[in-house]
Formats: structure tokens, C-alpha cells, sequence
């Protein structure tokens, strides 16, 4: 057990390291190799030193942990308060996770200006786990916010074809939704005095907020649309398409993995935490949203001849879940959002990466370029089929645990629902097995490809882990479930109470 | 206190030889991965052997829990195994005709490429298959039921160079993804009204429900529900249609995968369910009735197939479709009982047309076949046995076991014994039409210097088939593959003898080892009815002897199934043997309905236009150019038509110069700052 001085400045460690990466790779001499290899310590760095977080979680404690709360702004009240619990400590791990193999995979494909490259990742890194930590609403729009620039940098000077029209749009499109948030906060702060979750959390639920009932409604939808667009909800998910497409395979991998996880997350701590009444009154239209997204995603990714943009609107079908089972306010199914939110961190990052290793090798996405490669690359067409499988929800992979549970959580609410969320696993397998039989089967379609060379051993380093990670996940669940029950628990507390208090009367 | 066997051992030793393959088998030569393989699932068998030996000082049903695997709420779920006399049977059937298998696919793959990845995939099946019978719990059969079903994707195409063989991997996947979706809602039912899929708590809350009220309902929802999850795995209507295209895959394959073991899955779930089905009578009726539906369609496509395989396969359908109708009939144990005898025969059968097809050099039509009597004689007499067990005539295998299914539907319905009995003769004349296609007559194939001139052709990994068999010439297999053949021939005469009914003479040991099981299903409500004086206890038909009034009755029928199965064999022996240019007639009299038949009702062409293609082009026209594009995209794009200049503006930032874009963050963070400060002091 490591001292409680280590408890006190694990989240600043872990969110600033990167950052402090970010810093000193200014000065690191224009040398690409040393950027590569010093992005890459600094980011197993930061990994290492947020496994501590779920490691030495006090589970039995339940509410935030490695608290730090210190006055840092007197006027207006702004503090610096960073706390985790289950949910929020394994989002950081799922981030740190994912960093390190995301400067693997640009270790090659990213040849211009690298130094400035390495820098946005990492300033990137900083800014998402400081949306996972942050316990001050101040604090938390800050890096809300700051996730954005590095992001929309990243598609719009390493992209593709359309790189900037990608990057505008994803820039406009979710800077503008956050302005609703923003209102939202700045009303709570201007009625409580205070940006401190926690504080606002007890005024609200004390009942003393003068004007709260009236505006509930808007506040809730107020951070809701921030959110919904950030994962993206239907029918605000366009942006999610182009940006993938367009974006490098870092941006999307750390886009799909992380940053839509961030409008989940969302929900969860904010939406169902402030607004538990709101929330249980809206639940029915965004349900039915998010089976849209569920249906509508999948189908639409049937059809794409892009990769990458099939696996983008898998994430839209993925993330649909994840809102289905916040929102179906039981524990099994906020059990499973949470898991879902990781495993499709895994899945689809991994996904993603393997898309980028055939763009390496032929520059582009469309399907109809390939066919056959299971011949010039076999290790290639294993790990992808073991990540494919991962990602329709085969038993004993990350996918199955976290999707059984959104809906057999969401049965328990509503029968339809979970019914029609179960037909997503038909679907998911429709979309990836004809995708992966198009590309891997059948005999080598295009000359150029029957000599690809198969992964050499820096991609191999690059996707074993979320292999790996794949594989652990789906077999040993309880090592997340462990910390992600009693967080849910403590989060599910006010709408239970609230429901038993409906019943009551 | 009784012993811990350490079951889970039994599902764990072939993932590793799976995983060993898998790994390294690239680099390992044949020889080795074939003894890494068959190690593997030789130790299993053994095990199960000695957990047979051991079973009588077991307290029934032994249960062993190794893991805790989900936990969420009040929900969770057991890394566990059960194991009782039905979990045993399928652990013997499975492990014995598994390994009889493994060693024949050694001498069947040995010249295709990919022999490691054959063996890996193969072993990587008896794991999921293992895990799935000997599940304690509906969470941990679903890993083993989705599992055989990823098994039976790889292994459809295993040969992924011939498009077909994709194809039918993934139909094989997506079919079985429509019943697990049943299979799925039925589990939620389950976690919603049990808080539980431990089977001993499912079946004790199950029990203790009134069926008169609340229960009747759920129940059979839940059962219905399973059933279409077992209509998928077991190739039942409408969920047949993946089957016969999985006779893409290497026929040891089709004969472990597709005959023997995992089609049998679906049986198995709902004779371990039976505790459901039996207190939802709606349910089991509907069993039934797909059951009786099934075995007599596909009988009447098997009739036209010209592919030695899918003649086979589809006669599988028929033969799970028995298995249902004895299901629906709550014979569970005659359903078990068929199942075994099935994984002999078709086993078998299977082997043996891998044999015929193996000797003439990847061959598989039946029109090119004929007189191959006497140049595979171990291969013709082996199958002899397979096609007279399931064909009906005693005292061969399926004699047993067929009759048994048919005379307890005959106690349920006139009707489902009518068309089991009409099925019994289709089953009959198709097999024995293959029969003599294939052993008698003359040989109609490219002649023997073509035949090895038309296969030579360069070696690819994964071609299938047309690969080079290096012998040349008409040829018997050699006996890593005959030893199994001629095993399967022996269980496939004897294999019946131990479920001989009483009206017999024989004393049906079967059947009473399995009663314990069924047994407990007696409804409890029942118990207290009887307790509270108001209805006498049912005479339950699998236990005790059969009345004596009954005996010659049931005599009488034995007599007409034997007739039927006659019947058929003079019809075929007509139609293919003595006067072969008959069939060519029938089917020009016959005409469109010929047509119709041989072109398997055109269902897999009805699916594609019902479901296929409109989802397809639904999803491509309609949701993604339509919606997607044309309404959201175009509605956001023309929003931000005026922030076109916008978008100038922010390109003039991306200056590539870092210092500037900290700058842009350090302003924005500045702005905001600056705002709240204003609207702090206010």
C-alpha cells in the first residue's frame, strides 16, 4: 500500500505528466526518433502510474477518492477539485491505455512536422483525463473544452482529403452544443455560488436552489445536448463519420476510444447526478434515440464501402448501448454502460489501428480495394477477425459482458426495449463478418496486394495489448465490474430513492 | 462429501491444444500437430471416461463452481459445471465421436494446407461444445453456444479461397445470430423473474410457480423463446437454411459439427429445460410441431439432392427434426436416446461419403459416382451400416431409437406419428437412393487417367478440394481414417441394444438412466396437488414398465415403421438400381414440382428477396443516402453554409507553428476566464 502521499498526488501526476511531456518536447531537439521515443516513455508513464487508481481504490468506501480540493480562483469561486471513483478511475486507465499505443501506431505514418504532432497528442491526453477527474464544473469545461483543439488540430493538419472540412465541422458542431452546457453552468454557479459538483449536488438535492424547479428541465437538456453530441446520440452524429474518415489513426483512435466516452460519462455523472427527476422524465424519448442509434448505426454501417467509416458508424451503434443502459436507471444496466464504455474503447481503437496498418500500405479505406489478404497476410487477418469477434459480442470478449448486461438491465425497465437493443446483436455480426469477409477471403483481387507485407513487429507490440486486453475483459470482468458496482451504486442511489418515494406516495 | 472431479479440466485440455496449434502449429510439421491434437482430446476423453467410472459415488447433480465470472447488482453468473446423466451421455457422445474424428481428419486433411489451423479450429470446438454440456448455468451454455458457432464459422470456411465457402461461414453465423437472439430475450426473461440463471434455481423457482396463473404465460415465452434459439442452432425451420451450405467445410467437419455434435446443442438445451417446457404446454406443442414440419421438408429435399453431402445434410435436418417432435412430445429421453444413435450413424455416414469423396478425388456428385462396391470395399460396407441404422431396420441403431420417438408421438398425435412414419420411408429411399448412386451400377466419373490428369493442378493453402491427393487412381483410404469408420460401424449396429423397450424383451437401460433427470420434473405442484387429495399422480410414461394392454399395440406399429423402412429400400433399389433410366422419367413427368423440389423450395431465394435484399438496399438508399446524407448532413451543411468564412478563419490558425496554437488555447481558456470573472462580480 502506498502512502496516502502518493493518494494525494496520483490524479495531478496522472493528468499532468502528458502535458509536461508536451512542455519538454519543445525543447527536445528536432530529432524524430528521440520525439517517438520520449512521447512513448512519457506516455507509459502516465499509464503506469494510473493503474494506482483502480489498484488502491477503496471499494467498500464508495464516493470520490484521491480527493484534492484546494480554492484556486476566489473570484469567481473556483476550485481545484479532482476525485474518482469505479467509473471515472477506469475511464483514466482506458485513456493512458490507449495513448501509448496510439504513438506506436504513428510511429511511421506520421512523417511531417512530428514534433508538433506528438505535442497535440499528448496536450490531448491531458485534456481528457482531466475531463474524467474534474470535480469542479469550472474546471471541467475547461478541459471539456480543451479536448477540442488538439482534436480538430490533429484531423485538420494530419488528416486526409478532407481534413478541414472534417475538422470545422467536428470543431463547430460540438463547440456548439457545449454552449448549453456552459449555460447550464454558469446559471448552477450563479445560484449556488459554487462550480463544485459536490456542493451543487447537495444543494440541489437539499431543495434550497431558488428557481431550480422551473429550470431543471432546461439545465438538464442544456448539459444533455453537450453531450448527446459529443457521443453522438441520433441525429446529432454526423460529424462522427467525417472526422473519422478524415482524421490520422491516432486522432480516431483516441476520438472513438476515448472522446465519445467523454458524452457518456457525461450523462452519467451529470445528467442522472444533478437532474435525477429530469432524467427519469426524459428517459423514454432518449431511449428511443439511443435504439436508434443502435438500429439506424448498424445498418447504415452494412452498407459502407469505407472502412472507416463502417467502423465509425459501428461506434454510433456501440455507443447506443452505452446511452440505453445509463438510462435504463438500473444497475445491471449502468453496470454494463459503464463496461461497454470500455470494452468499445478496446474494440474500436484496436479496430481503428487496424484499419490505419492497411492505409500504411495501400492509402485508403474502401473495401472494394482489398480482398483476399487472409493469403498475403495471415497475422494480420487473425488479429483482426479476434478483434471483430471481440467487437460483435462473442462470449468470454470484452464486448459480450458490457452489452448483456445494458440489456438485460434495459429488459427489466421496458421488455420493447431490450428486445429491440438485442436485435443489435444480429446486426453487429451481419456488418463486421461481411466487411471482413470482403477483405479477407476469397482469392487476392487486386495485384498490388498480394504482396502487403504481413505486421511487423512494432504493429504486432501495438495490438497485442488491446488483444490482450480484449481477452482479460471478457473472461475476468469482476476486476472492473469490482470498482464499476459500488460507484454505479452511490450514482443510482438518488433515482432509486426517488422512485421508491413515487411508489410510496 | 463427494469427490471433486475437476470437470472444468475437461473443456480447458482441448483449448489448449487449441492454443498450442494455434500459436506455434506454423512452425511445428504435421506429425506434430497431430499429436498435439489428438493428445488433447484423447486426454479429454479419457477424463470423461473416468468421470463415468466414478459417476455411481456421485450425489446427483454434481455440481463443482471454480469462478465467479459476472457480478452486477443482485445478477451473477458462475464459472460452474453440472453434471448429471444427461450432462454424461452428451459428455461421452461428445468426446468420443470428437476424438474418433480428430484421428480421421488426420488422414482426410493431410494434404490440405492449413493442417494446423484445421486442428487448432477443431480443438478450439470441443472446447466451447464441452463448456456448453457441462454448463451449470443458461450464461455459461450461451458462451459454449455462441462458441460453437464461431467453431463452425471458421471451420465452414476453412477453405476461405473458394468465395462459396465465405459465404457460407458467415450464413452459418448470421442464422445462428437470429435464434441466439431468442435465446437472449428468453435469458432476460429469466434474470427478470428468477433473478437467476443457475439451473437449479431457475428450475426450483420455475416449479414453485402456479401454473394457473402468473406463470403459464412466462413460461411459455420463455420456452418459445428457447426454441427459436435451438431452431437456429439445430437447423430446425425456418432457421435451416445455414446447414446445408455448411457442407462448405471439410466433411470431418460436417460430420462432428454438423451431424454429430453441435446441431444436437438445440436437443440438448431443451431437454435440460425441460422443467420450463413441461409446465408450458403451448411451448412444447410448437416444438413439436416445427420437430414434425422440419423431418418430413427436409426428407423431401434429400430426395432430390445430387450432392452426396447435402443429401446428408439434409437428411440432418430431418433427423433433429425427430429429435424435436420427441421433444415436443416430452419424450426427452427418447429424444437423447435418437440423438447418441444420430451422432453414431450420421457420424458415419458423414466419414464414410468423406471416404468415397477422398478416394475419387474431391467428387461429390452422385451422378459421377456408381460401382464403387468393390474399389473401397472397408468404406462401402461401413456405410452399409450407416445407411440400414438410419434407415429404421432393426436391430441396427436407429431402428431403436426411431421407433421409440415414433411411438411416443403416436400417444401424443395420430398426426405427428403419420408424418414421422411418412419421413421414416423418405428416409429410407433417399438413403438407400445414395446408396446405390454411389456403390452400385458402373462407374460413371472421368475415367482414371482424367480423373488424376483433371485434379493435378498447383498446391494452394486453403484451396479445398481440387488440391492434389498424390495417390492417383480410384483408392481406398488409409486406415488412420478407416479405424474410426469401422468403430462407428460397430456403435452404429450395436449402439440401439441399449435402449431396447420392454415390449421387446429388452429392459430399456437408456431410458432409465436418464428418469433420475426427468424425473425431478415431475411438477411439484403436482406433489402438493396430490397432498391436498384432489388429483391422482400422473403415470409418467419414462418410468416404471410399459402396461401390458399397450404391448402388442406397440408391437403392431414396430411392425408398420419396419414396413415403411422396407418400402423404401424396394423403391430405391427400383428407381437406382434396377431400372436406373426410371428417375430421369419421373422427374420430366413430374415437371415444375421436380423443379421446385431439387431447387430446395426456393427458400434461401424467398429469404433474399423478403429479407436480404431490402435490408440491404433499405439501409444503402433509403437510411444512409436518404437520411444520413440527404437530410441531417444537408440540413447541418446548410446551416453552416454561413459559416463557410468561418471555417477560413480557422484554417488561417492552423499555422503548423505550435507556439500559435498554444497561444489559440491560452486565449480561448483566457475569454472564458474573463467571462466568468464578469459574471462572478456582478
Amino acid at each position: 500500500m502506498n502512502g496516502p502521499g502518493l493518494n494525494s498526488i496520483i490524479l495531478a501526476l496522472v493528468t499532468f505528466i502528458p502535458l509536461a511531456g508536451a512542455l519538454l518536447l519543445l525543447f527536445v531537439p528536432q530529432r524524430e526518433r528521440d520525439i517517438r521515443v520520449f512521447s512513448l516513455v512519457i506516455s507509459l508513464l502516465a499509464f503506469v502510474l494510473s493503474l494506482h487508481l483502480p489498484v488502491h481504490l477503496q471499494r467498500a468506501q464508495g464516493g470520490f477518492q484521491y480527493e484534492v480540493n484546494i480554492p484556486w480562483i476566489p473570484t469567481p469561486n473556483i476550485h481545484y477539485h479532482m476525485g474518482v471513483d469505479g467509473i471515472s478511475s477506469w475511464l483514466v486507465v482506458l485513456t493512458t491505455f490507449l495513448t501509448p499505443l496510439c504513438v506506436l501506431i504513428s510511429w511511421k505514418s506520421i512523417r511531417e512536422r512530428v514534433k508538433e504532432f506528438f505535442i497535440l497528442l499528448l496536450i490531448l491526453e491531458t485534456a481528457l483525463i482531466g475531463v474524467f477527474v474534474s470535480l469542479d464544473l469550472f474546471l471541467f469545461y475547461f478541459f471539456w473544452e480543451a479536448t477540442l483543439i488538439p482534436m480538430a488540430l490533429l484531423i485538420g493538419m494530419y488528416g486526409h482529403g478532407r481534413r478541414v472540412y472534417a475538422a470545422v465541422k467536428f470543431f463547430l458542431y460540438t463547440m456548439i452544443a457545449s454552449m448549453f452546457m456552459l449555460a447550464a453552468i454558469l446559471w448552477l454557479y450563479a445560484k449556488t455560488g459554487s462550480f463544485d459538483f459536490v456542493t451543487i449536488q447537495n444543494a440541489v438535492r437539499g431543495g434550497g436552489v431558488e428557481g431550480f424547479a422551473t429550470a431543471a428541465p432546461w439545465l438538464f437538456l442544456g448539459f444533455f445536448v453537450a453531450f448527446a453530441v459529443k457521443v453522438p446520440l441520433f441525429p446529432l452524429h454526423t460529424w462522427l463519420p467525417d472526422a473519422h474518415v478524415e482524421a490520422p489513426t491516432a486522432g480516431s483512435v483516441l476520438l472513438a476510444g476515448v472522446l465519445l466516452k467523454m458524452g457518456t460519462y457525461g450523462m452519467l455523472r451529470f445528467n442522472l447526478g444533478l437532474f435525477p427527476e429530469q432524467s427519469r422524465a426524459n428517459a423514454g424519448w432518449i431511449s428511443v434515440l439511443a435504439l436508434i442509434g443502435i438500429i439506424y448505426g448498424a445498418l447504415v454501417a452494412l452498407v459502407q464501402p469505407n472502412m472507416k467509416k463502417l467502423i465509425a458508424y459501428s461506434s454510433i451503434s456501440h455507443l447506443g448501448f452505452v446511452v440505453l443502459g445509463i438510462f435504463s436507471f438500473t444497475q445491471t444496466g449502468l453496470d454494463g454502460a459503464t463496461f461497454v464504455m470500455l470494452a468499445h474503447g478496446v474494440s474500436t481503437g484496436a479496430l481503428f489501428m487496424l484499419a490505419g496498418i492497411l492505409y500504411e500500405r495501400r492509402h485508403t479505406y474502401e473495401i472494394s480495394e482489398f480482398g483476399g489478404l487472409a493469403t498475403p497476410m495471415p497475422r494480420y487477418a487473425a488479429l483482426f477477425l479476434f478483434i471483430v469477434l471481440s467487437s460483435i459480442g462473442l462470449p468470454l470478449l470484452n464486448g459480450f459482458v458490457g452489452e448483456f448486461l445494458v440489456l438485460s438491465g434495459t429488459f427489466r425497465t421496458s421488455a420493447l426495449y431490450g428486445v429491440l437493443g438485442a436485435t443489435g446483436v444480429i446486426w453487429s455480426a451481419c456488418y463486421l463478418l461481411w466487411m471482413y469477409q470482403r477483405v479477407f477471403f476469397g482469392k487476392v483481387t487486386h495485384e498490388i496486394n498480394e504482396v502487403l507485407p504481413d505486421l511487423d513487429l512494432r504493429e504486432r507490440i501495438t495490438l497485442w495489448p488491446t488483444a490482450a486486453a480484449a481477452l482479460v475483459m471478457g473472461v475476468a470482468p469482476l476486476l472492473w465490474l469490482n470498482a464499476i458496482d459500488p460507484a454505479v451504486q452511490s450514482t443510482l442511489a438518488p433515482l432509486t430513492q426517488m422512485a421508491s418515494k413515487v411508489v410510496g406516495r | 462429501m463427494t469427490p471433486n472431479l475437476n470437470l472444468w479440466l475437461i473443456p480447458v485440455l482441448p483449448l489448449i491444444g487449441a492454443a498450442l496449434n494455434g500459436f506455434f502449429g506454423k512452425r511445428l510439421t504435421r506429425e506434430a500437430v497431430a499429436i498435439v491434437a489428438l493428445a488433447f482430446s484423447g486426454a479429454t476423453f479419457g477424463l470423461a471416461l473416468f468421470v463415468a467410472a466414478r459417476f455411481s459415488l456421485l450425489d446427483l447433480p454434481h455440481v463443482e463452481i471454480v469462478a465467479q465470472w459476472i457480478r452486477a447488482g443482485n445478477f451473477r453468473a458462475d464459472f460452474a459445471f453440472y453434471l448429471d446423466q444427461l450432462s454424461l451421455v452428451m459428455l461421452l457422445v461428445v468426446t468420443g465421436v470428437g476424438l474418433l474424428i480428430h484421428i480421421y481428419s488426420v488422414g482426410y486433411m493431410w494434404e490440405e494446407g492449413g493442417f494446423y489451423r484445421y486442428f487448432s479450429y477443431l480443438n478450439l470446438f470441443m472446447f466451447f461444445m464441452l463448456t456448453l454440456v457441462l454448463a451449470n448455468n443458461y450464461l455459461l451454455m450461451f458462451i459454449g453456444w455462441e462458441g460453437v458457432g464461431l467453431a463452425s464459422y471458421l471451420l465452414i470456411g476453412f477453405f476461405f479461397l473458394r468465395d462459396s465457402a465465405a459465404s457460407a461461414g458467415k450464413k452459418a453465423f448470421i442464422v445462428n445470430r437470429v435464434g441466439d437472439f431468442g435465446f437472449l430475450i428468453a435469458l432476460f426473461l429469466l434474470i427478470k423473474h428468477f433473478g437467476s440463471l443457475d439451473f437449479e434455481q431457475v428450475f426450483q423457482h420455475v416449479s414453485s410457480l402456479n401454473p394457473e396463473t402468473v406463470g403459464a404465460g412466462l413460461l411459455t415465452a420463455i420456452g418459445l423463446l428457447l426454441m427459436v434459439g435451438a431452431a437456429g442452432k439445430s437447423a430446425q425451420l425456418p432457421l435451416y437454411v445455414w446447414l446445408p451450405d455448411a457442407m462448405e467445410g471439410p466433411t470431418p467437419v460436417s460430420a462432428l459439427i454438423h451431424a454429430a455434435t453441435m446441431v444436437t446443442a438445440g436437443v440438448y438445451m431443451i431437454a435440460r429445460s425441460h422443467v420450463i417446457f413441461e409446465r408450458a404446454p403451448i411451448a412444447l406443442t410448437v416444438v413439436a410441431i416445427i420437430g414434425t414440419l422440419t423431418a418430413l421438408f427436409a426428407a423431401t429435399i434429400g430426395i432430390a439432392q445430387t450432392d452426396i453431402k447435402k443429401v446428408l445434410a439434409y437428411s440432418t435436418i430431418s433427423q433433429l427434426g425427430y429429435m424435436f417432435m420427441a421433444c415436443g412430445v416430452a419424450a426427452f429421453s427418447a429424444a437423447i436416446f435418437h440423438l447418441m444413435t444420430h451422432a453414431f450413424f450420421k457420424g458415419l455416414l458423414f466419414l464414410a461419403a468423406g471416404s468415397v469423396i477422398h478416394a475419387i478425388g474431391g467428387e461429390q456428385d452422385m451422378r459421377k459416382m456408381g460401382g464403387l462396391k468393390d474399389k473401397i470395399p472397408w468404406t462401402f460396407w461401413t456405410m452399409t451400416a450407416g445407411t440400414v441404422a438410419i434407415a429404421g431396420i432393426p436391430p441396427l441403431a436407429g431402428f431403436f431409437s426411431k421407433d421409440e420417438i415414433l411411438w411416443r408421438a403416436y400417444q401424443a398425435s395420430w398426426a405427428y406419428w403419420l408424418i414421422g412414419l411418412f419421413t421414416a420411408f423418405l428416409t429410407s429411399f433417399y438413403m438407400f437412393r445414395l446408396w446405390f448412386m454411389t456403390f452400385t451400377g458402373s462407374y460413371r466419373g472421368a475415367t482414371e487417367d482424367q480423373h488424376s490428369a483433371s485434379r493435378a493442378g498447383p498446391s494452394i493453402v486453403a484451396q479445398g478440394r481440387s488440391a492434389p491427393r498424390g495417390h492417383g487412381g480410384i483408392h481406398e483410404s488409409p486406415s488412420v481414417m478407416l479405424v474410426p469408420l469401422v468403430i462407428l460401424a460397430v456403435l452404429s449396429i450395436i449402439g440401439g441394444w441399449i435402449g431396447i423397450p420392454g415390449s421387446m424383451g429388452g429392459g430399456n437401460h437408456f431410458d432409465k438412466f436418464l428418469a433420475p433427470v426427468f424425473r425431478t420434473s415431475t411438477p411439484s405442484l403436482n406433489a402438493q396437488h396430490v397432498a391436498a387429495g384432489e388429483i391422482a399422480p400422473p403415470e409418467k410414461q419414462t418410468e416404471g414398465p410399459e402396461p401390458q394392454t399397450s404391448r402388442a399395440t406397440e408391437l403392431i406399429f414396430t411392425g408398420i415403421s419396419v414396413f415403411a423402412a422396407l418400402l423404401g429400400f424396394v423403391f430405391a433399389a427400383i428407381l437406382y438400381y434396377l431400372r436406373p433410366e426410371l428417375p430421369q422419367e419421373i422427374a420430366h413427368a413430374l415437371g415444375g414440382f421436380y423443379k421446385t423440389v431439387a431447387n430446395k423450395y426456393y427458400v434461401d431465394e424467398l429469404y433474399a428477396i423478403l429479407f436480404v435484399n431490402p435490408v440491404v438496399d433499405g439501409s444503402r438508399r433509403i437510411l444512409w443516402q436518404g437520411v444520413d446524407e440527404g437530410v441531417i448532413d444537408a440540413t447541418v451543411n446548410d446551416s453552416a453554409d454561413g459559416a463557410r468564412h468561418v471555417s477560413d478563419t480557422v484554417r488561417q490558425m492552423q499555422s503548423g507553428n505550435i507556439r500559435s496554437y498554444a497561444g489559440w488555447v491560452a486565449l480561448g481558456a483566457a475569454v472564458v476566464i474573463a467571462y466568468m470573472v464578469w459574471m462572478g462580480t456582478r
